[in-house]
């Protein structure tokens, strides 16, 4: 009895101990609204200081979400996801909400920890040498195409020229 | 009798198509060396080189080939822009194609239609890591594509011809702001740059402020200009203006949506000093009126399903909505399945009326236009005053814009066809979404977001959607931004050179 009371509270007041993706969330706002929910994903773009609190956006890979956390909690995160890095992996347990009043509406979750799960690191980008080699190619082209017409035009001026 | 086309004709087309065709491969060096000198992205940069090579390639071929120097027709200047923009739809593809971020040529080539119309209908994969120079290009695009593809080769390489006023007449446009079009060209394209330097400025302050670092604070201010003023709605990141958190942010964005929404002619009469025009003119009263009574019934809508627990958050959130849809920039603070699964029906109609109306003419948006909509009123109650007056009363029915207009006949029958033309493309570009099954009122948001170009999505627009929906808004796009007549002249010249004798 004890324990089917304590399964019943756990699922109305700490919703979801498993991460639930950011589709679900959107998808189903209205019944998540409100509760505590468990997000993961990587950290994109700036971290916004706002006072003593940030906004950090989150993407699981599907859509990204703000979240609303304390300064302090985010010292660890060192990188952020863009086209040269990929951002840590982190794990937020916050409440989600909706439409956030004191954030003028936003769906976002306000953040009451974060767990960093995996690190990001620098994007390598090889150099593509084949793109190299089409575009030394096409200059030739570019510069033949141009010698000849302009030997054109002046083989036609001449001759105008003579008669 | 169809008369075929004649050598001459295509000649005049293809010169002209190569010209514009140049220019638009000179414009790809601009992410290039900013690719290559300043984001330090030497991938992306040689993405855009070679791109660049290939139009200016194709151009130079196309102008030597069909070299002429003879005047442009109305059927030749209506080709030429209707044909530039899929050439430059199809060559600009080709650097985002080469990014790895899109999952298909056509989806390229539909981000880059949606770019050119000031759509802003997305198919971007993982946008969050796209680079600088591809991003840039992204934003350019309506930068490019609001003033005028057709016209960046009016005002850079045409001298000045009866046939460059109907290569602008082509573009959707046929207001002359000043006495040569030229000139008119090149002071859309002024006007344009100045503001993108102060807007740029003043985003990128707000955007330190909130947080962003220096750096991305401009480039983000720059991007969000452009596609702001340009009524385009395209963001550097996946969640659009939801990215930044901040009403601040928000209040900037609106004020350039609204100025990008305005007509050219109006931006000139106040450069000139005449505020007055503001107050006066036909289709700042006609956007003032439809907008607060789209924004009351998106209210009520909203209100009714309490959506938002207090009038402030509805404010925020309707009102930032409204005005991007209205204006037909596209801008989102929401999630595309939010207008689904919490407006509801009412907020909804609010939305896609507003969406369909769109912003003024002669400027960067979308949809019927500030101005045909008050036409369509004064022909109302010039009609009414017929009626009531006796029959032989003289009945005038005047209006101002600019100057004051005495409405006619002929006038009220082109903005009716127009009207009707643009509500005949919402509705069976809604068919089609139903045909494949997506619901009515999501398929006319949809439909009517991308006809009028302005960018808002319910959840339809995604890459896995069907191949021809692709293809059905690309050509809702490109037909909805020229106002349809370049894109008839296109397909009557293709049946006269099939047909024709």
């Amino acid at each position: 009895m004890f324990m089917a009371c304590s399964l019943w509270l756990l699922a109305f007041g700490y919703s979801f101990a498993q991460p639930i993706s950011s589709i679900e969330l959107i998808n189903n706002a209205k019944f998540y609204d409100g509760k505590i929910v468990v997000y993961t994903g990587e950290v994109i773009g700036d971290m916004m200081a706002r006072g003593e609190y940030a906004w950090i956006n989150v993407n699981d890979g599907n859509n990204a979400i703000g979240i609303w956390i304390k300064r302090e909690l985010i010292g660890d995160i060192l990188y952020t996801g863009n086209y040269q890095q990929k951002g840590d992996l982190v794990e937020i347990k916050g409440k989600f909400n909706r439409a956030c009043v004191e954030h003028g509406g936003d769906l976002e979750i306000h953040a009451e920890s974060i767990t960093k799960i995996g690190s990001g690191s620098t994007i390598l980008h090889q150099v593509n040498q084949k793109e190299i080699n089409l575009i030394l190619g096409l200059t030739g082209i570019i510069v033949a195409v141009l010698l000849l017409r302009n030997a054109k035009l002046h083989f036609y001026k001449s001759k105008g020229n003579k008669t | 009798m169809i008369l075929k086309p004649q050598l001459n004709d295509i000649k005049n087309i293809a010169y002209y198509v190569g010209k514009v065709t140049i220019g638009l491969g000179f414009t790809m060096f601009v992410p290039f060396i900013m690719g290559l000198v300043f984001f330090k992205e030497v991938n992306p940069a040689l993405d855009f080189l070679l791109s660049a090579e290939i139009a200016v390639f194709c151009g130079l071929l196309l102008t030597w080939v069909c070299a002429t120097d003879k005047e442009l027709n109305w059927m030749q200047g209506m080709v030429i822009v209707s044909l530039s923009w899929l050439v430059a739809m199809v060559l600009s593809a080709i650097p985002l194609t080469l990014s790895g971020h899109y999952k298909s040529f056509l989806d390229a080539c539909f981000e880059t239609m949606s770019g050119f119309t000031t759509t802003g209908l997305t198919l971007v994969q993982d946008l969050d890591h796209l680079s600088y120079s591809h991003n840039l290009w992204r934003h350019l695009g309506p930068f490019i594509g609001g003033q005028g593809i057709a016209i960046i080769a009016l005002a850079l390489f045409m001298k000045g011809s009866a046939g460059s006023f109907k290569v602008y007449v082509g573009e959707g446009r046929d207001e002359k702001i000043l006495p040569n079009v030229i000139h008119t060209a090149r002071f859309i394209w002024l006007i344009s740059i100045v503001y993108l330097v102060i807007g740029t400025i003043a985003l990128g302050i707000v955007g330190m402020r909130i947080g962003l670092k220096p750096q991305n604070a401009f480039f983000h201010g720059a991007c969000i200009f452009m596609a702001g003023y340009d009524t385009a709605g395209f963001a550097p990141q996946s969640q659009n203006i939801l990215y930044y958190h901040s009403a601040i942010f928000e209040i900037v964005t609106i004020i350039i949506m609204i100025v990008g929404s305005l007509n050219f002619n109006l931006h000139y009469q106040l450069w000139k000093g005449n505020r007055k025009e503001l107050v006066k003119n036909i289709e700042t009263r006609t956007l003032l009126l439809s907008a607060m009574l789209t924004f009351f019934i998106v209210a009520v809508g909203l209100n009714k399903l309490g959506v938002y627990s207090n009038i402030f958050t509805l404010f925020r959130k309707g009102f930032f909505q409204l005005v991007s849809g209205h204006t037909t920039t596209g801008y989102m603070t929401i999630y595309a399945q939010q207008f689904i699964k919490e407006w509801g029906d009412l907020a909804l109609v609010g939305m896609i009326i507003a969406m369909a109306l769109g912003g003024c003419a002669c400027s960067t948006a979308g949809g019927i236009k500030m101005l045909r909509v008050g036409i369509i009123f004064e022909a109302l109650q010039q009609d009414i005053k017929k009626i009531a007056l006796p029959e032989n009363a003289i009945v005038t029915q005047k209006f101002h814009h600019i100057k004051t207009v005495f409405l006619e006949d002929a006038q009220a029958r082109a903005v009716l066809l127009i009207t009707m033309s643009y509500i005949t493309i919402y509705v069976l570009g809604a068919l089609i979404g139903v045909w494949y099954g997506y619901p009515f009122l999501n398929s006319l948001f949809e439909s009517t977001s991308a006809a009028a170009n302005v960018g808002l999505s319910c959840g339809i627009t995604d890459a896995s959607m069907p191949a021809i929906l692709k293809v059905t808004y690309i050509i809702q796009m490109w037909a909805g931004r020229l106002e349809f007549m370049s894109v008839f002249a296109l397909f009557g010249f293709l049946i006269a050179a099939i047909k024709g004798k």
